[in-house]
């Protein structure tokens, strides 16, 4: 369907995120100020893991967050693309990315939460990775994916951690009963570096930057309202119940500053829109993170208009840089020029979307800017002076790039970039209305909410009263009187526009400044690391030599268990040597057959001999009254026999005859170090094992609560799982989960084989297949240098 | 591994048979005979499997086992009659039933994976009852059928050498 509708499957995608926006509207006006809605699965009970759902009214702003702009990404997207093989599935990778955001939003159990966490991890990967044919697309998305991927992981402990201490899985009951001690301290830190981590703050902050490799629709979505949120949303949903461990300030405190500070700093001196956007994005993020991080209520509010402002002016902007990507093929702000007078309703919604993020009144921006000053002037909010100035300072810094902003995209050229920049812009052909309309619609939400506040002081306020504050949020105002913030807010304007003035000498300041920690740089020499280490390590314990590895797995799983065996001394009581005639005949015919399979020339000989073994092996199995066993085992038996046949035919006929003594020696010690281990093995288990398993005993012993697991298999069968065949229901019932796995492994390896096979053939027999870019084809299975020291196999 | 590609693509059975092999007739017609009789023995021990010797894991092997004997019979060109659906889609699909039971266990309050009883009034046969661990079971099968299926179709077309 995706081929014949081309980028118009956006259209059908906007469905999701219009029915988000459509469920939030309908919530809203039924869920009350305080209103909660719970629904849960159970999913596994035995791990904690439940499918629950929480709606509140700080998880209804996020679902009208992430709606409203998700169905202005897609409908912008279905203009945006071209047609081509991969838009569709650009539209269903975006759209799981908007689900599993969705999800993580509603999530109230933090295992479900986590599980949403890493799916906005791996989408956001596929996503940034869309053109997969750059090499600087790629690493990229493998920079983000291990970025956050590893702070989800680290998050996990965490949860794992408090949860234990907690008692429960739900976030909600950790905010109303906040657990404490050492070890709550311990999982908070490792939770907020996954928070981190997502929303890309200072030091994790590297990969946002390169993130913006993603398409520009995608970005727009990665940047405001979905992934980067997802840390700022754990923060704020914690903060009630943790702000004031000393880890938390310093982590979410400490971090958010610096990359506000550093954010801004940066977006100063880059020359491509989206980069200018994607420092502003870190800085932004780290005013949410102090905002959310202080557990003030004031803050809080303050961040939760925030959060609702930097969406729409965030998503706008992107839109925007989009539409001048889309119609000049630049976002080089060194280039673009002349566009304002050329696009007068895109540069004015740009225009105002931008003077939102610089916080100008009288747009919403400002409305939450003024509200975080206010914040950070009350008493009780920790290292408030430090934190004000970190304000101050880094708003300062948000209002100069976004003049940067809107002067280098629509504003005449600048001439202290001197010449020699080709100019582009003079000829671009007009956006189509459809196309435009997002970034417009978005950037005119911006002046709508700061002009008339009391549209969203519902929301905030009772988002606010839902993250669990105690007091009443403050209405958000336009104009609150003279006060200090006032005076700050127009500290912050003068300070930016002088800033931006002084654009010239504060580049060059930048460029002569070595910036000494490269978070980038860390991360490419911490992969350089892991990979020359593994690489390595692989030399090292990878032989290649099959004859090593089947030695190797044989003597751990021999010598392994055979010690505690030996130490538990010799059975009390021999069992009998048999107990039917015919085990005696089966028994000499498996020795008589080993023997000969080991002494064979031939490997086909030595491959029949083995089947003879498991042919005795079966008739064992059928004189002891087994006959699911031996059913099972009969048939594995002969399709082995076929398997090896097959696989015989590409290699040698006969054994290489080897002259060194050794190279038998070692095979025949290691297979009577296994024959050993096993027969004491069988030994062993059998007079530990509980011989009364009949019915009735076992009846008894589950009734008495002492039960081994067979006797309680064997009672619970037929009664629980409805099945009288024990085997079969332990297989699909009582160990399920184990089945489930098993046949996963199965099939994943079963496709490694069919992978390494084809791709041994083809490169004996294409050589000229695989060219030098291509990547090795995956190692075949060799056997070079040991007892088959065989030509490589042609298989 | 792209299951939109044709496993055999690339090797030119003349005669469909592997040349190790001299066709037999007799094989042949013998084959013929006994492998749907094995697919129903097959199908038998699936459904049996419950109550009594039997099961997935083991229907399917017999499945397996009755195919190979095509194999034997006639070579790859063979193989592909007997089971005309892909092996990849075999495996896939047992995958998916699977996977796709234990989560239907999660409706109605179950645990994942927790089985319960089904009785069905079906037409002309009356209530049959099973339980929904039957189907985790089909898929187990269809699992094992397309593990053995693929591993034929794959280690047993002809190379090179063969030629």
């Amino acid at each position: 369907m995706g081929r014949r509708l081309g980028p118009r499957v956006f259209w059908i995608a906007a469905v999701a995120p219009l029915a988000t926006v459509v469920y939030a509207a309908v919530a809203a006006g039924r869920l009350g100020a305080d209103g909660v809605w719970t629904e849960t699965y159970r999913w596994v009970p035995a791990l904690g893991l439940d499918l629950g759902f929480r709606l509140d009214q700080f998880a209804l702003l996020m679902l009208v967050i992430i709606g409203v702009v998700g169905l202005c990404v897609f409908t912008y997207a279905a203009s945006y693309f071209h047609d081509g093989p991969e838009v569709a599935r650009t539209a269903a990778v975006l759209l799981a990315f908007a689900g599993a955001m969705v999800g993580l939003v509603l999530s109230d159990n933090v295992l479900l939460l986590f599980l949403f966490w890493e799916l906005t991890t791996v989408t956001s990967f596929l996503l940034i990775g869309t053109n997969d044919e750059q090499g600087s697309a790629r690493s990229a998305a493998l920079h983000a994916l291990l970025v956050t991927g590893g702070g989800g992981l680290t998050m996990l402990g965490g949860l794992v951690l408090v949860a234990q201490q907690a008692g429960t899985w739900s976030l909600s009951a950790w905010v109303s009963a906040p657990p404490s001690g050492t070890v709550v301290t311990v999982g908070v830190g490792l939770i907020l570096v996954g928070a981190l981590t997502k929303s890309a703050q200072v030091p994790f902050h590297s990969w946002l930057a390169g993130a913006m490799a993603a398409p520009t629709p995608i970005s727009a979505f990665l940047h405001s309202a979905t992934m980067v949120k997802a840390g700022v949303f754990l923060v704020a949903r914690l903060a009630p119940a943790f702000s004031t461990l000393g880890v938390w300030r310093w982590m979410v405190l400490g971090a958010g500053a610096a990359s506000l500070l550093l954010g801004g700093y940066r977006a100063l001196r880059q020359h491509d829109l989206k980069l200018v956007l994607a420092y502003g994005t870190i800085s932004q993020l780290g005013l949410l993170m102090i905002l959310f991080g202080a557990g003030t209520t004031e803050m809080a509010t303050a961040g939760c208009a925030l959060l609702l402002a930097h969406a729409a002016f965030k998503a706008a902007l992107f839109l925007t840089v989009g539409v001048v990507d889309h119609q000049t093929h630049t976002r080089d702000l060194r280039q673009l020029t002349g566009l304002g007078r050329r696009w007068p309703v895109v540069t004015a919604a740009a225009a105002l979307a931008a003077a939102s993020m610089a916080g100008l009144p009288p747009l919403i921006g400002f409305i939450a800017k003024e509200f975080a000053l206010k914040g950070a002037l009350e008493e009780g909010v920790p290292a408030g002076r430090l934190l004000l100035v970190a304000i101050v300072v880094g708003s300062m810094f948000t209002v100069a790039y976004s003049a940067r902003f809107v002067w280098g995209a629509f504003g005449s050229p600048d001439p202290h970039h001197g010449s020699g920049f080709e100019h582009v812009g003079a000829d671009a052909p007009h956006p189509s209305k459809v196309f435009a309309s997002a970034p417009v619609a978005l950037g005119i939400v911006g002046l709508v909410f700061g002009l008339a506040p009391m549209l969203i002081d519902g929301l905030v306020g009772n988002a606010v009263a839902a993250l669990g504050y105690a007091g009443t949020a403050p209405a958000l105002q336009l104009w609150s009187g003279f006060n200090a913030a006032l005076g700050l807010s127009a500290v912050v304007i003068a300070g930016g526009v002088v800033l931006f003035l002084l654009r010239g000498p504060v580049e060059r300041f930048q460029e002569r400044m070595p910036h000494v920690p490269s978070a980038l740089r860390a991360y490419e020499r911490g992969l350089q690391g892991v990979l020359v280490g593994s690489d390595r390590l692989t030399g090292v314990t990878q032989s290649g030599s099959l004859p090593v590895y089947i030695g190797v797995v044989l003597l751990t799983a021999a010598l392994v268990p055979l010690i505690p065996l030996l130490s538990q001394g010799g059975p009390e009581e021999w069992p009998a040597l048999f107990d039917s005639p015919l085990q005696i005949v089966l028994g000499l015919v498996i020795v008589v057959a080993a023997f000969a399979a080991a002494m064979a020339r031939r490997r086909f000989v030595a491959v029949l001999l083995l089947g003879a073994v498991g042919y005795a092996v079966v008739g064992m199995f059928v004189v002891q009254g087994a006959p699911d066993l031996a059913l099972t085992l009969v048939l594995i038996e002969t399709l082995g026999i076929v398997a090896f046949v097959l696989v015989l035919r590409h290699l040698p006929e006969n054994f290489r005859p080897t002259m060194l003594p050794g190279r038998k020696l070692v095979p025949a010690v290691i297979g009577t170090v296994v024959g050993l281990f096993v027969f004491v093995f069988m030994l062993t288990a059998g007079s530990l094992r509980d011989t009364s398993l009949s019915a009735d005993s076992a009846a008894t012993a589950v009734a008495a609560g002492n039960a081994s697991a067979s006797q309680e298999y064997l009672v619970r069968s037929e009664p629980e799982a409805k099945g009288r065949n024990i085997v079969n229901v332990i297989v699909v019932d009582f160990r399920g989960f184990d089945t489930l796995g098993e046949i996963t492994v199965l099939v994943v390896a079963t496709l490694g084989v069919v992978g390494l096979v084809r791709a041994g053939r083809r490169r004996d027999g294409e050589p000229g297949d695989a060219g030098p870019g291509d990547a090795e084809p995956a190692p075949v299975m060799t056997s070079t240098g040991d007892t088959e020291a065989d030509p490589e196999p042609t298989a | 591994m792209s299951a939109a590609q044709p496993i055999d693509q690339g090797d030119p059975p003349e005669d469909g048979r592997a040349p190790m092999l001299p066709p037999s007739l007799i094989l042949d017609v013998v084959v013929r005979a006994e492998f749907h009789v094995l697919l129903i023995v097959s199908t038998y021990l699936l459904f049996t499997g419950h109550n009594s010797p039997g099961g997935g894991f083991v229907g399917g092997l017999v499945a397996g086992a009755a195919c190979a004997t095509r194999y034997v019979a006639g070579g790859p060109a063979e193989l592909r009659r007997s089971i005309r659906v892909r092996p990849t889609t075999i495996l896939g699909a047992g995958l998916l039933i699977s996977v796709s039971t234990a989560f239907l266990s999660l409706y109605n309050d179950g645990g994942f994976l927790q089985h319960r009883l089904l009785s069905v009034d079906l037409p002309f046969i009356g209530p049959v009852k099973t339980s929904s661990a039957f189907f985790f079971d089909f898929g187990v099968y269809l699992v094992v059928l397309g593990t053995v299926l693929l591993i034929l179709s794959v280690l047993g077309s002809p190379t090179e050498d063969d030629a």
